[in-house]
């Protein structure tokens, strides 16, 4: 059999991978890139406390529609428990959870898509007092319309009016009014609440803001807080700090007044996150719609048919392949020794989870800690399989006691230790020592640091989003990669350490 | 760098992925490598076929069997345990006497039979064999070497190793122990590997950890031009291995004995490239002419005579 079967394999392979990636690109306009200026976020507060057989209560603020956001979805996960929404203060929402009782830890989480356009919730003149009445008592009172009528006699409009009463209010040698109004050591909170009250003595109806601002990467995020002015039939939004009426897009609303996020009975204390991350389905639900035009067929064999929960999966194991295909790289091109064909690629995926820094620290630490044990052990004259498996257990015990020290010690990091491939670690170990006592120290060690570089190569090329992205949206892909793998299969020229170690040969 | 990858393809150095890919895949059939991974398999087929191989003392194939270890050792003073199915020389244990209860090893430490017996549970549990499968333990006569080699080898059995393609004998060299070796004839050990002139069976330089060397570390003694006895016996019991197996690619393992003369130690489906470093020149021509020339060598003298024709140094045919 001569390589052309193969060469006809590889570019069929090739060929037909290539082809459909090209289709779906060009005609079914498939986005080629993961689309960063996503429009539509996935939000999410997830609440959690400590029941005790008490009736129980807990209300938090919901966002609402707004002139820059539409809500296009949302739901309450909350078994067992009542749930109302209100609207407590004009223009707020609330959600009140309530139940008779319950025992334990409990969760609760409110879900919402949300889609930054223009919406048409335009509201109108403010009708509830606390938006244009100071809420403030005599002395205060007077001093904030004292200050008002002040600055009020030095601006021209609103903006001017708000950019002198910010540039007052974060003096930082206030006048006399100033330091009444604020008291001593005043926090940003309570300045923005003055900026306010200051406002609504002026005439113009105020309020304090409280939102999140999106971020580019899914995490969870604080509150952040500006304030508002009705002018002109309209809610502007100026910056607490700076005073610029205008606020970036990516902030969101939330509520607003002074409020706190959220009211319980019934508890002792409640925790909540707020996270946030982009749907960048947009582009792709476009594209999906126009595959289910033109044929039907292709998209029933697509991985978006999956649920979204396997989707995520495939998202990370379409990447294996690729990790796969660098150690073929590494190994049979530039010829580094790695322990285990695929060990690398699995230390690769737990890196995914713990961080490259954290990773490579703790995978060294156990390692060497478990090659000690693994040289005492050598000293009983154990047997394979029970050596193999008392070696495992030490691994484990070794991990959980990494996991409690890190975490006592306040790195956070440290707890996805658990996540390592505990027989493939077992495995490295027992291969370095055997190594080290046949070949020498320095040979093992070398071949330790190979394979720690090679899943650190993995790790890196296997984390790149856009690759994550591509091949996921193309897994056609794969029949390209399957293809220049085999053609690698046929490789038979020297491998880039092997030039080293036959240099002797070249001088002759 | 691709200017030292374009001198070593002159100099036709076989690379490891072109022997994996056009030698050992090509030649070397999956089903007939069970015949050269297990020693005990190519010592019978050996012993059939009328070539010498060191005499077998015993067989320890499961763990209850190592009891049964001092037994099967009483009568011998010296002797090899070998692992079956072991590789690159781990797992074998020399014993070149006895004081007291204990053995004593090449190095001269003492162990005792508790150590023996562990070391044989070790290697029956598959600590030495390729892929961990449980393996057989054999016992075998310890060669005592000639002593042509006394002078250029430290403490061990010094041996010869061979790469015979199709029959013919294409390269060949010597593994001279040292003290770095522990006695061990592997090159990654830090044994010498002295080239072979295949015509006249004498050595040429050697190398030793990468570098070309003419002295032994350890004696001092010149490790060129020695005679090495028996020539012609050696590229015999080599030749004919071919026939043994069926492997087209195979490396051929022997020693020296000063009174059984050629053994035949183990033949490997996969032999190592360092033997191009240790004569100093590329397997790839070697090969490519043996190829094109193998249909016309009829028997085992023909293949014989063509590669002591075409495979010394002095020969411009490949060089």
């Amino acid at each position: 059999m001569n390589k052309r079967h193969l060469y006809i394999l590889a570019l069929t392979l090739a060929f037909s991978g290539l082809g459909l990636f090209v289709y779906k690109s060009f005609v079914l306009h498939f986005p080629l890139v993961p689309d960063t200026s996503a429009l539509i976020w996935n939000i999410e507060v997830h609440a959690t406390f400590t029941a005790e057989n008490h009736p129980i209560k807990v209300g938090i603020y919901i966002p609402r529609n707004t002139p820059q956001y539409a809500i296009l979805d949302e739901n309450f996960i909350s078994p067992g428990y009542g749930l109302a929404t209100t609207t407590p203060e004009e223009g707020n929402r609330r959600a009140v959870w309530s139940i008779r009782k319950a025992n334990g830890k409990q969760s609760l989480y409110y879900r919402a898509v949300i889609r930054r356009m223009p919406t048409d919730h335009e509201p109108g003149e403010p009708k509830t007092s606390p938006l244009k009445k100071p809420t403030l008592e005599t002395p205060l009172l007077e001093a904030a319309q004292a200050l008002a009528k002040d600055i009020l006699s030095k601006s021209a409009d609103t903006e001017t009016f708000v950019q002198a009463l910010i540039k007052r209010i974060h003096n930082p040698s206030p006048d006399e009014t100033i330091s009444v109004l604020l008291g001593q050591n005043p926090t940003l909170e309570i300045k923005l609440n003055t900026i306010v009250e200051v406002l609504k003595a002026s005439g113009l109806p105020a309020r304090v803001i409280h939102g999140i601002r999106i971020p580019t990467i899914p995490r969870s995020v604080q509150w952040v807080s500006w304030f508002q002015v009705y002018d002109n039939k309209a809610w502007r939004s100026f910056d607490p700090l700076t005073g610029t009426p205008e606020i970036s897009a990516d902030y969101v609303e939330w509520w607003h007044g002074n409020n706190p996020f959220y009211k319980s009975s019934g508890i002792k204390k409640l925790e909540y996150s707020v996270s946030i991350a982009p749907n960048h389905e947009e582009a792709i639900q476009a594209a999906l719609l126009s595959t289910k035009l033109a044929i039907p067929k292709l998209l029933d064999f697509s991985l978006f048919n999956l649920p979204l929960q396997t989707q995520a999966v495939y998202r990370i194991l379409l990447m294996v392949p690729l990790g796969a295909f660098l150690l073929l790289v590494l190994r049979n091109i530039i010829g580094i020794q790695t322990f285990g064909t695929f060990m690398p690629i699995l230390m690769a995926l737990a890196f995914r989870e713990t961080q490259l820094l954290w990773g490579v620290i703790l995978f060294s630490l156990i390692v060497s800690l478990g090659l000690v044990v693994r040289f005492y052990l050598e000293q009983l004259k154990l047997l394979l399989v029970p050596r193999l498996a008392s070696l495992l257990i030490v691994v484990v015990g070794l991990m959980a006691f990494l996991s409690i020290l890190s975490y006592q010690l306040g790195f956070e990091r440290g707890l996805s230790v658990a996540l390592f491939p505990m027989v493939i670690i077992t495995m490295t170990i027992e291969r370095m020592c055997i190594v080290w006592e046949e070949r020498g120290a320095s040979e093992s060690i070398q071949q330790g640091i190979g394979s720690l570089l090679v899943a650190v190569l993995t790790y890196l090329t296997m984390t790149i989003p856009y690759v994550e992205h591509v091949l996921f949206v193309f897994p056609e892909l794969l029949l390209v990669l399957l293809a220049g793998t085999l053609l690698m299969g046929r490789y038979s020229g020297f491998r880039l350490l092997e030039l080293h170690r036959f240099k002797a040969l070249a001088s002759s | 760098m691709f200017a030292i990858a374009k001198k070593l393809a002159q100099a036709g150095v076989l690379s490891l992925n072109r022997r994996n890919a056009e030698y050992t895949l090509w030649h070397n059939p999956r089903h007939l490598f069970p015949l050269v991974d297990d020693k005990l398999t190519t010592k019978s087929l050996a012993q059939q076929a009328g070539m010498a191989v060191p005499p077998l003392y015993g067989v320890i194939e499961i763990e209850h069997q190592v009891r049964e270890l001092c037994t099967i050792l009483k009568p011998y003073q010296d002797f090899v345990i070998k692992p079956a199915q072991g590789s690159g020389g781990d797992g074998i244990m020399v014993i070149s006497g006895r004081h007291k209860e204990r053995y004593r090893k090449v190095n001269g430490l003492l162990i005792t039979q508790e150590d023996l017996d562990h070391h044989v549970s070790n290697a029956l549990s598959g600590l030495y064999s390729l892929g961990g499968h449980p393996d057989k333990v054999f016992i075998e006569y310890r060669v005592q070497f000639d002593p042509i080699f006394e002078a250029i080898s430290f403490q061990g059995v010094p041996d010869i190793r061979i790469i015979v393609f199709l029959g013919v004998p294409v390269m060949a060299m010597v593994r001279l122990p040292t003290r770095m070796s522990d006695g061990k004839a592997n090159l990654h050990l830090g044994a010498i590997g002295a080239g072979i002139n295949l015509r006249t069976g004498k050595t040429l330089s050697g190398v030793w950890q990468n570098e070309i060397v003419t002295e032994h570390p350890d004696t001092e003694h010149s490790i060129t031009d020695v005679q090495v006895p028996e020539w012609d016996k050696i590229l015999n019991l080599a030749a004919r291995s071919y026939e043994l197996t069926g492997l087209g690619y195979q490396g051929v393992d022997l020693v020296l004995d000063k009174s059984k003369g050629p053994l035949l130690l183990e033949l490997n489906a996969r032999p190592g490239l360092n033997i191009q470093i240790a004569n100093d020149g590329g397997l790839l021509k070697r090969l490519q002419l043996a190829e094109q020339h193998a249909p016309s060598l009829k028997t085992v003298e023909d293949r014989i005579t063509f590669s002591k024709q075409h495979f010394a140094p002095t020969n411009e045919a490949y060089a």
